[in-house]
C-alpha cells in the first residue's frame, strides 16, 4: 500500500527495535510497531476501540524511562527509542510474566474450546509465554456457560477480562447491557438482571473475544477452526453491504463472521448478517423442479427439461393472453436482476417487471429513475464521514441498515455528527445517535420536509433546517418514503433548496442493484428510462429487440391486472406476498392468473399457487454481486460449490432457450459483461450524441472501476415533476395528501398507523435460527401519553389496534410522539401489519384498551 | 522530646468538632486572611512552605495546584474542582478519620482556602463509606459552615463562591487511587483511569481537578497563618512540617502521635510507651502495608520522604504497624496479601492474577506445604507485578512479600517441610 505523505499532521520519528519510522503524532506505539511488522502480543488492545491498558500483555521498554510501558496506551514521541520483546530482556520477561499470570486461571481446555486453533491466547502463549507454568494451586472455576443472551454464551473461567466485549457494546454499538461486575480475581462479565443483552450487534463481541469466553450458541461445539474452509462473502440481508467471511465444512455453512472492509463495515456486522443463514437449509427447501399435476392439482417433482417445457408452454400461452408480469423481489443479485429485466423485455416483450416487493408508488419510481439510477451523485460512507449533519426520512438505520447506523453512531460519538430524524418518535436507535426527532405523524413527511425547506419550521426543525444548509449535509431517505405520497418530491426539493445531498437506503440487499439492472417498469439497465428515445437505439438495439409496445406496470398494477385477468401470467421470484402492500390482492392475483411460474428457494404462498416451480440457489450457492445503498459494487464468489443449485439468471437463460430466445446470460459473468458493455455503449453514446442528460456516463463506473464522477450533470428537479411518465402523480398536489392526526376526521379511539420492520422479526431469511430470534426486540405498541389516557390505557396494558381486516394486541409503551398516532412493528411475532391487520402506515385504525372483543 | 501540636492541637478540647470550639481556637482566621490575597500568591505560599502530599506519594502540594490551567481559553476556561481524598483505607492508617472526627472544620477551612487558590467553586469530600461516624461529623460541619457563611455564595463578603458536597464511597480500597476515586464519584465502577490525561487537565467530569488528602488540606490553614518559614522550621529540609504518625500493633499505647517530619521510630516508641512489655521489636511498616517492611535495624531512620526511601521503603501514610518477635512475618505477609487480593479492582492482569496466586503460595507456606521453588516464584511474580500493573496498588502488593523475603528469608525456609528444605540446602551447597 502506498500512502501519500500527509503534510497536515505533525509527525514523530522514532525507532522501534532499532528500526526508524515516522508516524503521525498521537499514534500508539503498538500501531507504529505494526507498521514495521513488529508484532507485540496483546489482548485488550483493539484498533477500533479506545485503549484501556488492562491486560498489560504489550509491555515494551522505552529507553530512558524507569518503568516499562504498555504499547497499546502510550503515544509515540519524537526521538523515542522503543524496545520490544525482540530487543529488550525487560519487555520479554514482562510479557512472559503477564502471560503466565493470564494462564494461571485459564482452563487448559483448548481441545474442546471453540476458539482452539484461532485463539490469540493460545497463539501468543506459544509465541510469548513460558513453556511450563509454575502454577500448582487452585484455579478459579465458575458454573458454565452463562447465557448472556439466547445467542451469546459466556464461559467465565476462560475470560481474560480484557473488556473488549464491554467496550465494544458501550463504545461502538451503544448497548451497554454487558459490563464487568465484581472485582479482583472474581471480576467477571455479566448482564443486568432486568436489562438483557439484546443488542443487534452482540455477535461482534464473540468475534473480538481474544479467548473462548464468548461463544455463539449456534456454533458452539460444532466445528474446529482448522476443519473449516473460509470463503469471503457479502451479506445478502441489507443494503449496508458488509464484507463477510463464511466458514463451511462438508458442504454446510457453520458460521459467518464480519469481514474487514474499512470503507464499509470496518470490522463489524449485525447479528442478522452473522447468524441468519440457516434459512437455506430448512426442511422446506425446494431441490427439484415441481410441476402441478393436472389431475390431482398437486405439485409433483419433475425433471428440469420437463419443468422448463411446461413453464415455456405456460408462458407462451400467457404471453398471448394479455402478457406476463415479472416480480423478482428485492433480494436478487445484480446479475439476476439483470436477467429478469432482460427476460421481460427480450423474451416476454414487455416492461412489466418490478423488483419492489413492498410499498411502492409511481412517485418512487420517478425518484428511482430520475435520482437514484445511474449513480448520478452517489453519497458514500466516506461522504457520511465528512457530513456535518444527516437527516433521516422514512428510514430507521438501526433496524433497516445497521452498518449505516454504526457509522452514524461513531461519527456522532467522535465528532458530534448531528442526526435528525423525521419520524413519529425517537426510536432506540435514534436515541443512541443522540438524534433529534422532528415528530412526524405518518403521512406528514412532505409537510415537515417542506417546512425545513421554506424556513417555517420552529424548535428542533429550525436546527435541522439550518444544519441541512451546511456544506456536506446528507439526507438519507428510506424505501418507506414510498408509503407517503409527496415525500420523495419534498425530500428532493429540500435537497435542492438546502444544497444537501441525498441518498436512498433501501432495506434489502438487492434493490439498489435491481435499479441499475433495470428491474423496474420504467427503467432499462444503466439508468436509462424505458421511454427515452435513446433506449430504442441504445439498450434495446443492443439486445436486438423492439421497444415493448406498452409502458410497464408496477408490482401493484401487475397484481391487479392479473387478478382481473388482464395479465395472462406471472413470473414470481423471491417474493413473499405478506410483504406486499396488499397481500390479499396478491394472493387473489396468484389464484386468478392463468399461469404462475415461481422461482423459489423454499416453499411459500407463491409456490402453493404456482403451476411450475423452478428451484433457485440461495446466495451461498451462487456467485454474483450486490450494490450497496451507495452503489458500491460487492461481488462474491460461490461459497458452496457443486450443489447443482442454479441462480435465477441461469434458470431464466434456460427458460428463454426453451422459448427459442437466446438470453445469452448463462453465467453471472456473462450478465456482468453485458452490463459493462451497455455501460460502455451508453458512455460512448453520450459523448457522440450528447443526448443523455442523466448519469448514464457513470452508470458502470463502479462496475468497471474506471469511470469517475463528473458531478456536473445532477438531474434538475424539473425533470422529476415534468418527466415523461404515464403514472406519475403531480407532486405539488400530492404533498398535501397525508391526513394529519389533529384532523377533525379523527375521533377518540382512532389513530394513524405508523409501522416499520424491525431488524429481527418474522422475515423468512431469519427462519431456522431460534437463538437469533431470542434477542429480537419485544413487540410493543406505542402511543403518546395523551392518546393512551384517551383510551384509558397506561404503560404495560394490552392495547388492541384494529385495521381493515383484523386486530393486533400488544403491550403499550407510552412514548413521546404525536397524539393519535399508533406504532406497531410491521412483521414481528403477533404483529403482522400487512397480512394480518390489513392496514398500511398512514391509514386510520381503531385503538382500544384490552384484547379485541369478539 | 518536646512536642507542640499543630494539626492535633484542638483534638482534646471540649466538643472540638463544633464550629464554636473551632472559632474559639483560631478557626477560620486563616480563611479571612487568605481571601484578602490573590489566589496565585496562595499557590506560591504553599509551594514555598515545601508542603508535600500526606496521602502517601509526597507530591509537592503547591506544584500540584500550579498544574491547574487558568485563563479564559482551553482547559483553563473549564470549571475547576477540588476533590478531597478522604477514602483512608491503607491498612494501619488512622489519621484522616480522627482528623475529621475531632477537627472537621480545619478540613473545611483548608478546602475553602485551597479551592480559592485554584479558582474552584465546587469541591467534593469523598469519605470512605464505612466511616459513617466521620461522614456525619463532616456533613454536620459543612452544614454549620454554610450556616455561618463560610460556604456558599459571597463567602465572608469576598465575592468568592464555593459549594462543598460530602460524598460517601462504597468501601473499596482502589477508590483511594485518585483516578478511581474520580470514576467512582462520577458514578462508574471505581477503577483507575489511563493517564494522560492527568486530573489536573481532565479530572472530574473532564475538568481540571486537584485531588488532595485530608491531612494535606488540614495543613493549609496553618501555613496561611504561620507562614512558609514557620512551617519549614518544622521537619526536615525536603519534608517540612508536622505529621500525624499512626502507631498500632505491639506497642503499649497505640494511637496517633503528631511529630515533626524526620522523627524516628525510636522517638515515637518513647512517646507510645515502647514495644509491649517483655518483647522486642522485630519488624514494622513505616507507612502502611504497601511500604516495604523495616526491621529493628531501622529504628533510627528519620521518618521523612527521602530518608525512608533511601533506607529502602516509603513514608507512605506514616502508618507504623509494630510487630514483635512473637509475630510470624509470613503470616503477617499472607494477611496483607489477602487484603490486596480482596481489594484488587480486577482491571489489570498482574495485580488481579498475581495477588490471587501469591495468596495461595503464602497460604501453603504457612500451612507447612510450601516447596523449595516457592520463594523464587514469589519473588519472580512480584517482579512481574511491580511496575507492570496499571496502578500503584499492584506495586504496593509486592512490598510486604519482597521485603519480608529480603529480611527474613530464614523464617520462610523454616516453614518448609523437611524434604523441601533439604533441596535448598543442597542447592546452596552446589
Amino acid at each position: 500500500m502506498t500512502v501519500q505523505p500527509d503534510t497536515t499532521v505533525d509527525k514523530a520519528t522514532l525507532t522501534i527495535d532499532g528500526f526508524e519510522i515516522t508516524v503521525p503524532q498521537g499514534t500508539l506505539i503498538i500501531r507504529a510497531a505494526e507498521q514495521l511488522g513488529i508484532q507485540i502480543p496483546r489482548f485488550c488492545d483493539h484498533p477500533l476501540l479506545d485503549p484501556v491498558g488492562a491486560c498489560r500483555q504489550c509491555i515494551v521498554e522505552i529507553e530512558g524511562q524507569r518503568k516499562p510501558v504498555v504499547a497499546c496506551s502510550v503515544a509515540v514521541a519524537d526521538g523515542m527509542a522503543v524496545r520490544t520483546q525482540f530487543t529488550s530482556k525487560v519487555a520479554d520477561k514482562a510479557q512472559k510474566g503477564t502471560m503466565e499470570l493470564l494462564l494461571i486461571n485459564h482452563p487448559l481446555d483448548c481441545p474442546v474450546c471453540d476458539k482452539g486453533g484461532e485463539c490469540p491466547l493460545q497463539n501468543q502463549a506459544m509465541s510469548n509465554g513460558r513453556s511450563e507454568s509454575r502454577f500448582r494451586d487452585v484455579k478459579r472455576t465458575y458454573a458454565k456457560p452463562l447465557a448472556i443472551s439466547s445467542q451469546v454464551l459466556l464461559d467465565r473461567e476462560r475470560c481474560v477480562l480484557c473488556a473488549r466485549c464491554t467496550r465494544f457494546s458501550n463504545q461502538v454499538a451503544g448497548d451497554p447491557f454487558i459490563e464487568l461486575f465484581e472485582r479482583g480475581a472474581l471480576e467477571q462479565v455479566a448482564i443486568y438482571e432486568d436489562e438483557p443483552f439484546e443488542s443487534y450487534f452482540s455477535g461482534n463481541t464473540v468475534q473480538i473475544c481474544p479467548v473462548g469466553a464468548l461463544t455463539g450458541a449456534a456454533y458452539r461445539f460444532r466445528a474446529r477452526p482448522f476443519d473449516l474452509m473460509s470463503t469471503p462473502s457479502v451479506c445478502e440481508h441489507c443494503a449496508s453491504g458488509c464484507a463477510q467471511r463464511t466458514d463451511w465444512r462438508r458442504g454446510k455453512v457453520m458460521r459467518r463472521l464480519a469481514g474487514e472492509d474499512p470503507e464499509v463495515n470496518e470490522e463489524w456486522n449485525c447479528d442478522k448478517g452473522r447468524w441468519a443463514f440457516s434459512y437455506a437449509t430448512e426442511a422446506d427447501r425446494i431441490l427439484t423442479p415441481l410441476v402441478r399435476d393436472e389431475e390431482t392439482g398437486e405439485l409433483t417433482a419433475a425433471s428440469w427439461p420437463e419443468a422448463l417445457e411446461r413453464a415455456a408452454a405456460g408462458l407462451r400461452i400467457a404471453r398471448d393472453a394479455g402478457g406476463v408480469g415479472m416480480l423478482c423481489g428485492g433480494r436478487v443479485t445484480l446479475e439476476d436482476a439483470y436477467a429478469y429485466a432482460k427476460f421481460a423485455r427480450v423474451v416476454l416483450g414487455s416492461n412489466d417487471v418490478d423488483m419492489r416487493a413492498r410499498a411502492h408508488s409511481a412517485e418512487e419510481l420517478e425518484f428511482l429513475t430520475g435520482v437514484v439510477a445511474g449513480h448520478r451523485d452517489d453519497v458514500t460512507y466516506a461522504d457520511l464521514e465528512a457530513a456535518p449533519a444527516v437527516l433521516l426520512v422514512g428510514f430507521e438505520p438501526e433496524e433497516e441498515s445497521p452498518i449505516v447506523f454504526l457509522r452514524l453512531r461513531r461519527l456522532n460519538q467522535t465528532r458530534g455528527l448531528a442526526v435528525f430524524a423525521a419520524a413519529p418518535f425517537a426510536s432506540p436507535g435514534t436515541a443512541k445517535l443522540n438524534g433529534t426527532v422532528l415528530l412526524t405523524p405518518p403521512g406528514s413527511e412532505p409537510r415537515v420536509l417542506a417546512a425545513l425547506g421554506d424556513g417555517s419550521a420552529g424548535g428542533p426543525g429550525a436546527a435541522a433546517a439550518s444544519a441541512m444548509r451546511r456544506p456536506g449535509a446528507v439526507i438519507l431517505i428510506g424505501e418507506r418514503a414510498a408509503e407517503f405520497p409527496g415525500t420523495f418530491a419534498a425530500a428532493t426539493s429540500l435537497a435542492q433548496t438546502t444544497g444537501a445531498r441525498m441518498a436512498w437506503v433501501p432495506r434489502r440487499a438487492g434493490e439498489r442493484g435491481a435499479v441499475e439492472a433495470g428491474a423496474l417498469p420504467s427503467l432499462l439497465p444503466g439508468g436509462v428510462r424505458a421511454d427515452d428515445a435513446f433506449a430504442r437505439t441504445g439498450v434495446l438495439e443492443f439486445w436486438g429487440v423492439d421497444a415493448p409496445a406498452a409502458a410497464g406496470r408496477d408490482t401493484a398494477a401487475m397484481l391487479s391486472a392479473a387478478r382481473e385477468g388482464a395479465l395472462g401470467g406471472l413470473v414470481v421470484g423471491g417474493v413473499d406476498p405478506a410483504d406486499l402492500p396488499d397481500p390479499a390482492t396478491a394472493l387473489a392475483a396468484l389464484d386468478a392468473a392463468g399461469f404462475v411460474l415461481s422461482l423459489e428457494i423454499r416453499h411459500s404462498a407463491v409456490t402453493e399457487r404456482a403451476d411450475v416451480v423452478l428451484p433457485v440457489a440461495p446466495a451461498v450457492h451462487k456467485s454474483g454481486s450486490y450494490l450497496t445503498w451507495e452503489g458500491r459494487h460487492r461481488p462474491f464468489e460461490e461459497t458452496l460449490r457443486g450443489t447443482g443449485a442454479l441462480a435465477d439468471g441461469r434458470v431464466l437463460h434456460a427458460l428463454a432457450d426453451e422459448l427459442d430466445v437466446d438470453l445469452a446470460l448463462p453465467t453471472p459473468e456473462a450478465a456482468r459483461a453485458e452490463l459493462m458493455s451497455i455501460g460502455r455503449l451508453l458512455a460512448g453514446a453520450t459523448k457522440s450524441t450528447g443526448r443523455l442528460t442523466g448519469g448514464a456516463t457513470k452508470s458502470t463506473g463502479r462496475l468497471t472501476g474506471g469511470a469517475t464522477n463528473t458531478g456536473s450533470d445532477f438531474l434538475p428537479i424539473g425533470r422529476l415533476t415534468g418527466g415523461a411518465t404515464n403514472t406519475g402523480p403531480d407532486f405539488r398536489s400530492a404533498s398535501s395528501a397525508g391526513l394529519r392526526p389533529d384532523s377533525p376526521e379523527l375521533r377518540s379511539g382512532q389513530a394513524l398507523l405508523a409501522s416499520w420492520r424491525l431488524l429481527l422479526d418474522e422475515g423468512s431469511l431469519q427462519d431456522g435460527e431460534p437463538h437469533l430470534a431470542g434477542t429480537a426486540r419485544r413487540p410493543v405498541l406505542r402511543l403518546s401519553v395523551g392518546t393512551a389516557r384517551e383510551i384509558g390505557a397506561s404503560a404495560g396494558d394490552l392495547v388492541t389496534v384494529t385495521g381493515a381486516k383484523a386486530s393486533i394486541t400488544l403491550p403499550l409503551v407510552v412514548t413521546v410522539m404525536p397524539d393519535r398516532v399508533v406504532w406497531v412493528p410491521m412483521k414481528s411475532p403477533g404483529s403482522a401489519v400487512r397480512a394480518g391487520l390489513g392496514s398500511a402506515p398512514g391509514d386510520v385504525v381503531a385503538i382500544a384498551i384490552g384484547r379485541p372483543v369478539n | 522530646m518536646p512536642l507542640t501540636p499543630v494539626l492535633t492541637k484542638r483534638w482534646l478540647s471540649p466538643q472540638s468538632w463544633s464550629l464554636r470550639s473551632y472559632e474559639e481556637l483560631d478557626g477560620y482566621t486563616a480563611l479571612r486572611k487568605a481571601l484578602t490575597v490573590a489566589p496565585g500568591e496562595l499557590v506560591t505560599l504553599v509551594k514555598d512552605s515545601g508542603l508535600r502530599g500526606r496521602g502517601g506519594a509526597g507530591f509537592p502540594t503547591g506544584l500540584k495546584w500550579s498544574f491547574i490551567p487558568q485563563g479564559d481559553t482551553g482547559a483553563g476556561a473549564k470549571p475547576k474542582y477540588l476533590v478531597v481524598n478522604a477514602d483512608e483505607g491503607e491498612p494501619g492508617t488512622c489519621k484522616d478519620l480522627p482528623l475529621m472526627m475531632a477537627d472537621p472544620h480545619s478540613l473545611i477551612e483548608g478546602v475553602i482556602i485551597s479551592s480559592f487558590a485554584i479558582n474552584a467553586n465546587f469541591a467534593v469530600i469523598y469519605v470512605r463509606g464505612e466511616a459513617v461516624h466521620a461522614l456525619r461529623r463532616v456533613q454536620s460541619a459543612v452544614h454549620e459552615a454554610y450556616q455561618a457563611g463560610y460556604l456558599g455564595t459571597d463567602i465572608l463578603g469576598s465575592g468568592y463562591d464555593l459549594e462543598v458536597v460530602v460524598h460517601a464511597g462504597a468501601g473499596a480500597y482502589i477508590c483511594g487511587e485518585e483516578t478511581a476515586l474520580l470514576d467512582s464519584l462520577e458514578g462508574y465502577r471505581g477503577q483507575p483511569r489511563l493517564k494522560p490525561p492527568f486530573p489536573a487537565v481532565a479530572g472530574l467530569y473532564g475538568s481540571p481537578t486537584v485531588i488532595n488528602n485530608v491531612e494535606t488540606l488540614c495543613s493549609v490553614p496553618y501555613i496561611v497563618l504561620g507562614g512558609a518559614q514557620w512551617w519549614k522550621s518544622m521537619g526536615t529540609e525536603k519534608s517540612s512540617g508536622p505529621k500525624i504518625f499512626s502507631l498500632s500493633g505491639r506497642v503499649e499505647k497505640p494511637g496517633q502521635y503528631e511529630a515533626p517530619m524526620g522523627t524516628t521510630l525510636r522517638e515515637l516508641l518513647d512517646l507510645a510507651g515502647g514495644v509491649r512489655e517483655g518483647h522486642e521489636l522485630k519488624f514494622w511498616t513505616p507507612g502502611g502495608s504497601s511500604t516495604p517492611y523495616f526491621t529493628a535495624e531501622h529504628i533510627d531512620v528519620p521518618l521523612d520522604f527521602d530518608e525512608v526511601a533511601a533506607a529502602g521503603s516509603m513514608l507512605g501514610t506514616t502508618a507504623l504497624m509494630i510487630f514483635d518477635e512473637t509475630d510470624c512475618i509470613v503470616k503477617a505477609t499472607l494477611r496483607f496479601t489477602k487484603f490486596y487480593a480482596h481489594e484488587s479492582c480486577g482491571k489489570c492482569t498482574p495485580c488481579r492474577e498475581g495477588t490471587y496466586w501469591m495468596v495461595q503460595i503464602l497460604q501453603r507456606l504457612v500451612d507447612g506445604e510450601g516447596t523449595a521453588e516457592d520463594l523464587e516464584t514469589l519473588l519472580d511474580t512480584c517482579d512481574n507485578i511491580l511496575g507492570r500493573s496499571f496502578c500503584a496498588l499492584g506495586d504496593g502488593a509486592t512490598s510486604p512479600i519482597t521485603s519480608s523475603i529480603q529480611y527474613f528469608r530464614d523464617d520462610y525456609i523454616a516453614l518448609l517441610p523437611e524434604h523441601e528444605r533439604a533441596k535448598l540446602t543442597v542447592g546452596a551447597a552446589q
